[in-house]
């Protein structure tokens, strides 16, 4: 058992002292020293694994556990009220997967999902860029930007509910002032899907772009100057030194916007407050967490409900995997391109430092 | 360095110069691509700006109207006076001010909980050595990405089992670590503890708890006051345990939403209530927001 914390009576004086060879101080010294002695040894062994023991003690208890025995449920016929009937192994999955209702919801949730992440990556790195520039005012900007973040779910649901109303919502009311058809954004499949989409993009946008800003300043001006002693102007330097520089953070908001993205539910189920079906009337954007509840709570069929969270999470699971696996192959690529190209870059810097009378350097690359 | 401003200004700065001594607010030759930003710019931020705040306008709009305000053609533009009175109507329809006092108590103990404990475990992975350490490191990592609430089934049926449906209890317990907290204050202790800092009190005689409370937790404060911030707005805005376990004492969200869920559904009402329940965050917004921008763009680094 190495530690780097020496525990210091271990260690220090009192050690030979108890193995002094006169008799009488040694017992009495011992009595007094050792209990002490061991004591510490026990807090410097045994401390660290108290410190985490609530975390993993309480983290077994409330996610792993749950998770496991969700897989126990899905093998049975488990009905919310009869409680666990019999064994069916595998039924439950081979229902779902033939269930197009599963299937529905599945395609709602990628649909939603894509028409949120794709738009909203966009116009976060767009604001970011536009927030990493020499502006005035900084804080009052970032802070207007993240605004929408500290509306919660359910307030944005109920807003945008009314902003997308086929009636007498916003939007719908300009689009007849214009005379333009209104839109069925709450009855039509592709309407409701983009309504849903823009209120994950009103709320995290700001948010994805703070991050986003955060890994571009921390991309060293160097490379910004040398791009720039090399004729980049500030869109190509955006394109070929800022975007390159910040993928694994594009990365990990990727990451984070799939696996929140794949388990949406308050914006869905309060779209529509008419309609007692969660997910609309015809299921029209009824996403796989919404469709699970439905199951388990609604219909009462636990065993079902189980199997259709089992799938959720091995996809889940699955995307998040194939991202990390992505992004440590394009981070090991990147890496070796960009630490080449940046000593490229450097080196011409310093080149064109040496001689700083002469014109920019020519094309090197 | 004025060499390299030289030949930035002279290279790629033309246009920039030209633009910059038309506005006048540029300054050419002065700070290479440092320079101050044109109208464009400010275009821009102006209209994310209005996309960010005017829903919650146009809630608050209609929220102090009456129904009427949402049937004009065109959107109306200034508050009306009867937001106190919808207000009203949003108390008679749900327990607020129980609703308000259960998301406190719900949003704190997590909150408590989760800071705690992460700091704890994040002070033991990032500056103690014991046996299975990197094991038990790797599981945390890979727990990050496990979807938990997907766990729901087997929870509602042990808060059944244990009859804790409807009490804060079943809302508190399954979100009382999270395996984030931990990897984030590991992250943050890792670098900012020296091991000679921790050493120096062990040999001054200090006990491995103590060490721990004098050095490791005052160097946490930062990273603590962070992950405080955002598990308080996690635990804030989650609709969907609260929703199953205790729709009768309801959290905050869970009661918002009961606005909608009634017969004849009042929008103005419903909005009233919208920008109440919103206030108290707005509220964290103005003392922590500068806590919250750091706190995102930390997380970024980190992650």
């Amino acid at each position: 058992m190495t530690s780097t914390i020496t525990p210091p009576t271990e260690a220090g004086a009192p050690e030979p002292r108890g193995r002094h060879p006169r008799k009488a101080a040694r017992t009495t010294m011992r009595a007094d020293l050792t209990p002490r002695q061991r004591l510490n040894r026990w807090d410097v062994k045994y401390s660290p694994y108290l410190y985490v023991a609530p975390f993993f003690v309480l983290f077994g208890l409330i996610g792993l556990f749950p998770l496991v025995y969700t897989f126990v449920v899905s093998l049975n016929d488990w009905n919310l009220l009869t409680g666990p009937g019999e064994w069916v192994g595998f039924q439950n999955f081979t229902d779902e997967l033939q269930s197009p209702l599963f299937w529905n919801s599945l395609f709602n949730t990628f649909s939603i999902f894509l028409l949120s992440a794709v738009p909203q990556l966009i116009a976060a790195i767009v604001i970011a860029a536009v927030l990493d520039q020499n502006i005035r005012a900084k804080t009052f900007w970032r802070l207007s930007v993240i605004l929408p973040y500290v509306v919660t779910p359910v307030a944005v649901t109920l807003i945008f509910s009314n902003i997308f109303g086929e009636k007498y919502g916003l939007i719908n009311n300009l689009l007849t002032t214009f005379g333009a058809d209104p839109v069925m954004w709450k009855t039509e499949t592709l309407p409701s899907h983009l309504a849903i989409a823009t209120m994950v993009n009103w709320r995290w946008t700001g948010y994805n772009a703070l991050i986003l800003l955060a890994a571009m300043q921390a991309v060293p001006r160097d490379v910004h100057e040398a791009a720039a002693i090399d004729g980049a102007g500030a869109v190509r330097r955006f394109f070929s030194v800022t975007i390159p520089s910040i993928r694994p953070t594009i990365i990990f908001v990727i990451i984070t916007a799939t696996i929140g993205g794949l388990q949406i539910f308050t914006e869905p189920k309060l779209f529509n407050a008419t309609s007692s079906i969660p997910g609309g009337p015809q299921r029209q954007y009824q996403t796989t967490v919404l469709y699970l509840w439905d199951l388990a709570f609604n219909r009462q069929d636990f065993g079902k409900a189980a199997a259709v969270a089992w799938m959720l999470f091995i996809i889940v699971v699955a995307i998040g995997l194939i991202n990390f696996w992505l992004s440590r192959r394009i981070a090991g690529v990147e890496a070796r391109t960009s630490k080449r190209r940046t000593r490229r870059r450097l080196d011409a810097h310093a080149a064109a430092r040496a001689e700083a009378s002469a014109p920019t350097p020519e094309e090197r690359a | 360095m004025t060499a390299t401003k030289a030949i930035v200004t002279s290279g790629s700065g033309d246009r920039a110069a030209s633009r910059g001594s038309r506005d006048g607010r540029g300054r050419p030759g002065g700070q290479g691509i440092e320079r101050r930003p044109g109208w464009l710019t400010y275009t821009l931020l102006g209209v994310f700006f209005v996309a960010g705040a005017y829903p919650l306008y146009w809630s608050f709009v209609v929220g102090s109207s009456d129904s009427s305000a949402l049937t004009s053609t065109w959107p109306p533009l200034l508050p009306g006076g009867r937001f106190w009175q919808n207000v009203g109507e949003v108390f008679d329809t749900v327990p607020f001010w129980l609703a308000l006092g259960n998301s406190i108590i719900v949003a704190t103990v997590i909150t408590v909980s989760v800071v705690v404990f992460s700091t704890l475990a994040g002070y033991a992975f990032a500056k103690l050595r014991f046996r299975g350490r990197e094991g038990l490191m790797v599981f945390v990592i890979a727990t990050l990405a496990v979807p938990t609430q997907l766990g729901i089934i087997p929870l509602f049926m042990l808060m059944k089992q244990f009859g804790w449906t409807g009490t804060l209890g079943a809302v508190i317990v399954p979100t009382l670590v999270t395996a984030f907290g931990v990897f984030f204050m590991r992250q943050y202790l890792v670098d900012v503890i020296p091991d000679e800092l921790i050493e120096a009190a062990r040999v001054d005689g200090a006990s491995m708890i103590s060490t721990f409370w004098h050095v490791g937790v005052p160097a946490a404060r930062p990273a603590m006051a962070i992950l405080g911030l955002f598990t308080f707005m996690t635990a804030w805005t989650d609709y969907l345990w609260p929703l199953l376990v205790a729709p009768q004492n309801p959290t905050l969200q869970v009661a918002l939403s009961q606005l909608q869920s009634a017969r004849y559904v009042d929008y103005s009402v419903v909005l009233a209530g919208a920008v109440l329940a919103t206030l108290p965050l707005l509220i964290l917004f103005v003392i922590a927001g500068k806590q919250l921008i750091s706190g995102i763009m930390a997380g970024a680094v980190k992650g």
